[in-house]
């Protein structure tokens, strides 16, 4: 008896503890619910408020990631004061400071519940088809019959794609875009001995472009990718993706089925292998970490200790005059190449392209408001300010063709990228297979072999979609 | 039968006082465990058609899980952190209680406080000193540069080590103070009539004093053991379970499957895993306890 009793004692005590680690683990939840919690009990004022004869206005939560930069708060602040309706509406900018990964787990927390559910989200184009699937987010098709913009053709068709469901039905409203590139630093290409008007042809090329940068720059880091879980989707998009696309295949094959091995695949990890493995990359402790995307562009880039940076277009956002690391001669020194298909094979180059939408949560209470404030917030004059201040690609032709914004360095040449772009799988399971690629992109860096880091990609993808779902090539 | 209806009341009592503590342990202990053990069975997910429609999927959590070779790795890893904290925590804390008994006062003044502040921070704060400490340009670094000594990426050249020393800084103060009392209560006479028996400090030390602290010894092991399997947020800010898998732990593991790769369900099965060892190893010690 006393035996048993003792048994259960340490069987109870370890459960115990163990459920502690447990409540650890939910850390994020629980944050987010408290989060919520405080939205909606200063909400709950706002519809007590809202009573005839009291005079309140209606109260509408917009929800994005802050990531160290005030371009999408100043947006929303200043669309609000612009706004014809602000003496009824009232509005109230909630972001997330958050990693990239956890801001879409706080999210999908945040919007199970109408407790904690914002007005408006920003969701990444790539993330919206599984909140559809999920049932997170509000069909838009009846808001936009009278959206002329939207009927007319100013919103850019792939976009449009992008945030339409399988169902054909539209649940964002797409408001940046963006492609990828290689910038390169040209001051250290002088001084390298490498011509200033940089296109390589095919890997290799670049290659050995690094192998000359390294042997006359010993102290610059010739290229830099983001490569770690911690730079959660920059990894699966702006390296991985930038080389498996390159390389003539996709994620998806034609029936729709995840590629869980594959020679291209191999060839895509081995160009990330070799690059570490020669010493061409940054070290493991800078670019595993979760900063890591802005210790390149915002240090190391423009203080000359980087000289190609394989990253997207929004870069430049840092280099202006509002951005957060201003550097007024980038026009001059910095130069942007296409990326290369791995072998010159057609179509010579390729991008990737995604971008982010506005969207309504399925269970907001302010519906009609929040599609009549993000039709504010996308009309010309106010987006154009923010698009320039984000330094993003802009949605809507029109805008296109503004000269202010068309007059930006380099957005000529990036612009065009757009029209050979290839768009991540509008399907619901890649916010999951995502993240399985981003621990084989850093399993590679960090020293597994690609051939393994492959076999491991294969049982996690399996393990996630269904062996049904799945082929080897 | 007054006597037994008195009896009777007494211990209607009891319960009805009882009750308010059993409720609330049904709601918030063993009901979560007993969810978690449900949803462990089930597609669970964060967002995807798996969000929308809460399936019963019978083992096949599990199934996927004994054919995943990160499991295994994170598994081992867990053990060796555990091993080399419980190691260090204890042999460090009993060597500074040691110490402490014999009046060391320069020695108690320093090293006492630098043991009990790592275990009086949050682990947030423990993360984020032992961050900057071991960082590339780190405090260490800089010492070791100012010797003109080559400089170590210690969070990735020798990551779980690295981890391991932070948590033997953040836990050593707990088996220090638990073994400064049992040290305590080793009777002085004793020691001395071994002393007068002509035992070295060697001999009374391994046949008087260790004997004397045995129970104390497996307890300390015992809380430490669980709280170490327990530990998520120092390993996840100082490394975030990187580079690669290599200090990928299983509280890590079901954090990323859970929350980042969204499968719930799947992240739930993994701290059933966690469950196991815990109770495992506490069986394992009452049984070692109990022997004596």
């Amino acid at each position: 008896m006393k035996k048993m009793k003792k048994v259960a004692a340490a069987v109870l005590a370890s459960t115990m503890v163990l459920s502690l680690a447990a409540c650890q683990g939910s850390g994020a939840k629980t944050e987010a619910t408290a989060q919520g919690k405080t939205e909606a009990g200063s909400g709950e004022t706002g519809k007590t408020a809202e009573t005839p004869g009291t005079g309140g206005k209606t109260k509408i939560s917009i929800t994005f990631r802050d990531g160290g930069s005030d371009a999408l708060k100043n947006w929303f602040e200043h669309a609000y004061e612009t706004y014809d309706k602000k003496d009824s509406i009232e509005l109230d900018i909630a972001p997330i400071t958050a990693s990239e990964g956890d801001y879409f787990a706080k999210v999908a927390l945040a919007l199970q519940s109408a407790d904690t559910a914002p007005d408006i989200v920003c969701e990444d184009t790539f993330q919206l088809p599984s909140d559809v699937a999920a049932g997170y987010l509000t069909d838009l098709s009846g808001y936009l019959k009278d959206y002329k913009e939207w009927n007319d053709g100013t919103f850019y068709g792939p976009l449009v794609d992008g945030v339409t469901y399988s169902d054909g039905s539209v649940y964002g409203i797409p408001y940046c875009t963006d492609t990828r590139g290689l910038w390169y630093n040209k001051d250290i290409f002088k001084a390298a001995g490498l011509d200033t008007e940089w296109q390589p042809k095919t890997w290799q090329e670049i290659l050995d472009t690094c192998k000359v940068i390294k042997e006359k720059c010993p102290d610059v880091v010739p290229f830099w990718c983001n490569s770690g879980v911690a730079s959660g989707e920059a990894t699966s998009m702006q390296t991985y993706e930038m080389l498996l696309y390159g390389t003539g295949e996709q994620l998806l094959d034609e029936n729709d089925k995840w590629i869980a091995s594959s020679e291209n695949i191999l060839k895509s990890l081995n160009f990330i292998n070799t690059i570490y493995k020669d010493g061409y990359g940054p070290s493991l402790s800078k670019v595993l970490n979760g900063e890591a995307g802005n210790i390149a562009s915002r240090e190391y880039l423009p203080g000359g200790k980087l000289a190609i940076s394989l990253d997207g277009y929004w870069m430049t956002g840092n280099y202006k005059e509002t951005g957060s690391a201003p550097w007024p001669e980038y026009k001059d020194k910095l130069g942007i190449a296409a990326m290369p298909t791995s072998e010159g094979q057609k179509p010579g180059s390729i991008t990737m392209s995604g971008g982010w939408a506005l969207s309504i949560p399925q269970l907001s209470d302010q519906k009609d408001a929040s599609m009549d404030f993000i039709k504010h917030c996308m009309s010309y004059d106010i987006y154009l300010d923010t698009i320039i201040a984000q330094g993003n690609i802009a949605t809507r032709t029109d805008i296109a063709a503004d000269p202010t914004y068309a007059s930006q360095p380099f957005m000529e040449k990036c612009t065009g990228f757009l029209s050979g772009a290839f768009y991540r799988p509008r399907n619901s399971q890649y916010s999951t297979v995502t993240t399985h690629i981003q621990t084989m992109v850093e399993s590679v860096v960090s020293g597994t072999s690609p051939e393994d880091a492959m076999a491991q990609y294969k049982s996690d993808v399996t393990n996630s979609v269904g062996a049904d779902n799945t082929v080897t090539k | 039968m007054n006597k037994k209806s008195s009896r009777l009341f007494a211990e209607a009592r009891k319960s009805v006082l009882i009750l308010p503590s059993m409720v609330l342990l049904l709601i918030f202990f063993v009901m979560p465990i007993l969810l978690t053990v449900y949803y462990s069975f089930t597609n669970l997910a964060l967002s995807g058609e798996n969000a929308k429609q809460l399936k019963f999927i019978g083992l096949s959590n599990y199934v996927s899980m004994f054919k995943d070779r990160t499991v295994r790795i994170s598994i081992v890893n867990t053990l060796v952190f555990l091993l080399g904290s419980l190691i260090g925590q204890q042999v460090l804390g009993f060597l500074i209680a040691l110490n402490m008994r014999n009046r060391n006062r320069i020695f108690r003044g320093i090293v006492g406080p630098v043991f009990l502040a790592g275990w009086i921070m949050p682990e947030v704060v423990v993360a984020l000193c032992c961050s900057t400490f071991f960082g590339d340009e780190g405090t260490l670094n800089q010492i070791f540069s100012f010797f003109h000594l080559p400089t170590v990426e210690f969070l990735f050249a020798i990551p779980m080590a690295t981890v391991i020393l932070a948590n033997i800084w953040h836990g050593t103060a707990f088996s220090m103070m638990n073994f400064q009392s049992a040290l305590d209560g080793v009777p002085a006479d004793i020691e001395e009539a071994a002393k007068v028996d002509g035992a070295g400090p060697f001999q009374t030390m391994l046949r008087i004093i260790l004997p004397c602290i045995k129970n104390t010894i497996a307890t300390n092991t015992m809380l430490n053991t669980l709280s170490t399997l327990g530990v998520f947020g120092l390993i996840y800010m100082m490394t975030g379970g990187g580079p690669g898998t290599k200090t990928l732990t299983l509280p890590i593991f079901m954090y990323r499957q859970a929350f980042i790769s969204q499968q719930l369900g799947y992240g739930t099965a993994i701290s059933m895993i966690l469950l196991v060892i815990g109770i495992v190893l506490s069986v394992f010690y009452t049984r070692v306890m109990r022997k004596d």
